[in-house]
C-alpha cells in the first residue's frame, strides 16, 4: 500500500457568486488505489471534479501534486501534469473511428501528414495494455460500438498519455449488467497498473466492488475518508445522506453552518 | 472461407480481411445506411443509359467533352460546400460570391487591362475576403449560417449588379483566361497526364499497403487494391479515349480533341481537399467539429477557428466556380453564378453524398454529384425538354438525395451505427 497520495487536495473552497459549493474539501488519491468519489444530487462531486481538471479555477485551498505544490488554470495544465477526466457524456466523435477519436487534438503527424500507422500502433498497444479484446478493428467507427466498448476507448484515451490520475465521471451509469462488470474490470486494471484513480459513482455495488477508498460529500463538505474494507454498505449511506455515521463524519448538525445554503447549492454544477 | 485472425502490434486481436469479408464488410455498412457515393454512381449509370439510348448524339466526344466544360462551376462550388456542410453548416451566397469573383476578374481583364495571371489572383482573394467575412459572423458573432448566408446572398447579387453598372454585360478577350474552361490539352498531354495519374494512384495505394504491412497492421486485401487501381485506370484510360478523337464537325477549318483543360483542374482540386480532408490534422478537426462539436472543444480543438476556415475554403472554391464560369462564356453578367447555380451546387454535394446533418462527406462527392446534375441538365436538353421540366426534374432528384441521406441516418441510428 503507497503511503504518500500522488494527489492530495487540501482547504479546497469553491463558490458561483453568493452560493458556495465547497467548503475546505480535502481529498487524497494514492497510486494503485481506486478511491470512488461518492455523494448526493448536489453534493459538489462534479465541481470538485471540474477544479481538478482546471474546468473551474479553486477559490482557496492546496493542491499537491506528487510531492509538489502545483497551480491549474485550465485544461491544459491538468493534462501536462498527467490528470486524466472521463466525462460522462464520453466526449466521442460518433463519425470518427477509435484510433481517431484516441488521438483527437494531439494526432501524431510527420510534417503536414498525419501518421496513422504509428497512432494505430499506440492505439492497438494502450488498449492491449488494458487487456481490450473486444474490438472488431481498431479503425470501427465509434458509432458502431457497444455503450461498454465506448467507454473503454474513452478510457483508453484518457490512459493513453501516460496520466498518473484518472478520474471517471459515473461510467456505468448508462450500461448493462455485462458491460458494467466490463468497464469496473477495467478500472480495477488502472488502478493495478499504478494509476490513481478516482470514480464517482452512485451506485453502491460498483463502489464496493472496486474501490479501496471512499470518500463522501455531503452538501459540499467532506463527510469522510475511509478504507473500503472499514465501513459496510449502510454506513457509506448515511454519509451520503445525513453526512455522518456512528463516530463517522461531520459533526452534529448545527443549523447556523447551513443557514441558506441548502436549498441551492450547485447552479450549473452537477448535470 | 478461412478467416485468418492476426495480432496487431500491440496484441488486439483482429480478423485480417479477405476480399469477400472486404466486400461483406462492405454491404454490411452499406445495409447499415452508410451508402457513400453508392446511390449516385449507380443513378449516374442509369441516366447514362437512358439518355444514351434515347439519344445517340449524348454518347458522342463532343457532348462528352461538354459535360465537364458545363459542370465545372457547379463542381467547384460544390467542393467548397463540402467543407461548409461538413460542419452541419450552409452557404446560401456562394452562388452569388462566384459571380462577384467573376466580376472582379472580367473587370479587371477587361476594363482595366490586367494581365490574367494578376487578375486571378485577386478574385481569389476577394473570394477568401468573402468568406472570412462570412464565418467570422457565423463562429464569433454567433449568427445562424443560413441568416448570414441568405443575408449574403441577396447582398452579393447586388453587388454584382453594382459592379456591372446596373446590368451591362462584361466581355473577356484575354486568351489565356478563355481557354481555361473553353480549351483542350493537346493529345499527347492528355496520355501523359492520364497514365500518370493512374500510375500515381497505384504508387501511394502499393505504398500505403507497404507502410502498413511493415509495422505489422491490417491491410486492406492485395485483391480489392488491384480492382481499385484497375477500375480507376480503365475509367480514365477510356474516357481519355474518348476526349482524344476528333469532334468537331468539320475538322479541316477548326480540330476539336484533347482532354478538355478543365479536367485536370478540376482533378487538382480533387486531389489537393481529398488530401486535406483525409491526410492532415485539419481535415481530422474539421470531421471532429461537424461530429460532435463539445468533444472538439474538449479535445482543444479551435472550433471558431475551424468554423471561419470552413467559409473561407467555401468562397474561395466559390470564386474558383466564378472564374471558370466566366472563361467559359467569355463574358460575365448580372445572372452569373445565379438563377439555379447555387442549389444545382448544394444538390451536387447532398447527391453525391454528403450529408446535410454534418460529420459526413467526401470532396469525390462534388465530382459525382456534379456529374449526375450535369447529365440531368444536358440529356433532358438534348431530349428537347423545357427548363422548367429540367427543374422539376433536378429537384425531385435533389429530394430523393435527401430522403436518401436523411433514411440512411436514421437506419443507421437502428443498427447502432449512427
Amino acid at each position: 500500500m503507497a503511503a504518500t497520495p500522488l494527489l492530495e487536495l487540501s482547504g479546497i473552497n469553491k463558490g458561483f457568486g453568493a452560493v458556495q459549493v465547497l467548503h475546505d474539501v480535502g481529498l487524497s488519491v494514492y497510486p494503485g488505489e481506486v478511491t470512488a468519489l461518492v455523494g448526493d444530487n448536489g453534493a459538489g462531486k462534479s465541481t470538485l471534479v471540474k477544479c481538478i481538471s482546471g474546468i473551474y479555477t479553486i477559490d482557496s485551498g492546496t493542491i499537491t501534486y506528487d510531492g509538489n505544490q502545483v497551480a491549474i488554470h485550465g485544461p491544459r495544465d491538468a493534462s501536462a501534469l498527467g490528470i486524466e477526466v472521463v466525462y460522462q457524456d464520453l466526449a466521442l466523435c460518433d463519425n470518427l473511428d477509435i484510433v481517431q477519436n484516441m488521438f483527437l487534438g494531439r494526432e501524431k503527424k510527420r510534417g503536414i501528414v498525419l501518421d496513422e500507422p504509428t497512432m494505430e500502433q499506440m492505439a492497438g498497444d494502450t488498449l492491449a495494455s488494458l487487456s481490450v479484446r473486444t474490438v472488431k478493428s481498431l479503425r470501427q467507427l465509434v458509432a458502431s460500438l457497444s455503450g461498454g466498448q465506448r467507454q473503454t476507448v474513452a478510457i483508453a484515451k484518457a490512459v493513453l498519455w501516460n496520466s498518473k490520475v484518472v478520474i471517471l465521471d459515473e461510467p456505468t451509469a448508462a450500461l448493462g449488467v455485462a458491460q458494467t462488470a466490463q468497464v469496473l474490470e477495467l478500472v480495477r486494471r488502472l488502478a493495478d497498473n499504478g494509476l490513481g484513480v478516482v470514480l464517482i459513482s452512485h451506485n453502491m455495488n460498483d463502489v464496493f466492488a472496486v474501490s479501496d477508498r471512499i470518500a463522501a460529500l455531503y452538501l459540499g463538505r467532506m463527510a469522510a475518508q475511509v478504507k473500503t474494507t472499514d465501513v459496510t454498505h449502510s454506513q457509506v449511506v448515511e454519509l451520503i445522506t445525513g453526512g455522518r455515521s456512528g463516530n463517522l463524519g461531520l459533526p452534529p448538525e448545527k443549523p447556523a453552518d447551513f443557514g441558506g445554503d441548502v436549498v441551492d447549492i450547485t447552479p450549473g454544477g452537477e448535470k | 472461407m478461412t478467416t485468418t485472425t492476426t495480432t496487431t502490434a500491440g496484441g488486439v486481436k483482429v480478423v485480417k480481411p479477405t476480399v469477400r469479408s472486404f466486400i461483406h464488410d462492405y454491404w454490411g455498412r452499406v445495409r447499415g445506411g452508410d451508402l457513400g457515393s453508392l446511390p449516385a454512381i449507380l443513378g449516374l449509370i442509369v441516366l447514362g443509359l437512358i439518355f444514351g439510348i434515347a439519344r445517340e448524339t449524348f454518347f458522342s466526344p463532343l457532348n462528352f467533352a461538354n459535360l465537364f466544360n458545363q459542370g465545372a462551376q457547379v463542381v467547384f462550388i460544390a467542393m467548397g460546400l463540402i467543407f461548409v456542410l461538413l460542419l452541419g453548416e450552409i452557404d446560401l451566397s456562394a452562388g452569388f460570391a462566384s459571380g462577384v469573383c467573376g466580376a472582379v476578374v472580367a473587370i479587371l481583364l477587361t476594363n482595366h487591362g490586367w494581365q490574367w495571371y494578376t487578375a486571378i489572383p485577386v478574385a481569389l482573394i476577394t473570394g477568401v475576403v468573402i468568406g472570412f467575412i462570412l464565418g467570422f459572423l457565423v463562429a464569433k458573432v454567433g449568427i445562424p449560417s443560413f441568416v448570414v448566408t441568405l443575408a449574403a446572398f441577396l447582398g452579393f447579387q447586388g453587388l454584382l449588379l453594382v459592379l456591372l453598372g446596373g446590368g451591362t454585360n462584361i466581355s473577356t478577350r484575354d486568351s489565356v483566361f478563355n481557354a481555361i474552361n473553353n480549351n483542350n490539352l493537346s493529345v499527347t498531354w492528355s496520355w501523359i497526364l492520364a497514365v500518370a495519374s493512374v500510375l500515381g494512384y497505384a504508387a501511394v495505394q502499393f505504398n500505403r499497403v507497404r507502410g502498413r504491412a511493415k509495422r505489422g497492421l491490417v491491410t486492406d486485401p492485395m485483391g480489392i487494391v488491384l480492382v481499385r487501381i484497375g477500375a480507376l485506370g480503365v475509367l480514365i484510360i477510356a474516357a481519355t479515349a474518348v476526349l482524344t478523337q476528333e469532334r468537331a464537325v468539320n475538322p479541316a477549318i477548326n480540330s476539336l480533341k484533347g482532354v478538355p483543360i478543365i479536367v485536370p483542374i478540376i482533378a487538382f482540386f480533387l486531389i489537393l481537399w481529398t488530401f486535406v480532408l483525409g491526410r492532415t490534422a485539419y481535415g481530422r478537426h474539421v470531421y471532429a467539429v461537424g461530429g460532435n462539436t463539445e468533444a472538439a472543444r474538449r479535445a482543444g480543438i479551435p472550433v471558431d477557428r475551424i468554423r471561419i476556415s470552413v467559409f473561407v475554403i467555401g468562397s474561395f472554391m466559390a470564386a474558383i466556380g466564378g472564374i471558370v464560369a466566366v472563361s467559359r462564356a467569355s463574358s460575365v453578367d448580372p445572372n452569373t453564378g445565379g438563377s439555379n447555380i447555387l442549389l444545382y451546387s448544394v444538390g451536387a454535394a447532398v447527391i453525391g453524398g454528403t450529408s446535410l446533418f454534418g460529420g459526413k462527406g467526401k470532396i469525390i462527392n462534388a465530382v459525382i454529384g456534379g456529374a449526375v446534375i450535369a447529365v440531368i441538365d444536358n440529356g433532358m436538353g438534348l431530349l428537347g425538354f423545357s427548363a422548367g421540366q429540367k427543374y422539376i426534374f433536378t429537384g425531385a432528384i435533389l429530394l430523393i438525395a435527401a430522403s436518401v441521406d436523411a433514411l440512411a441516418r436514421r437506419r443507421a441510428a437502428a443498427t447502432g451505427n449512427r
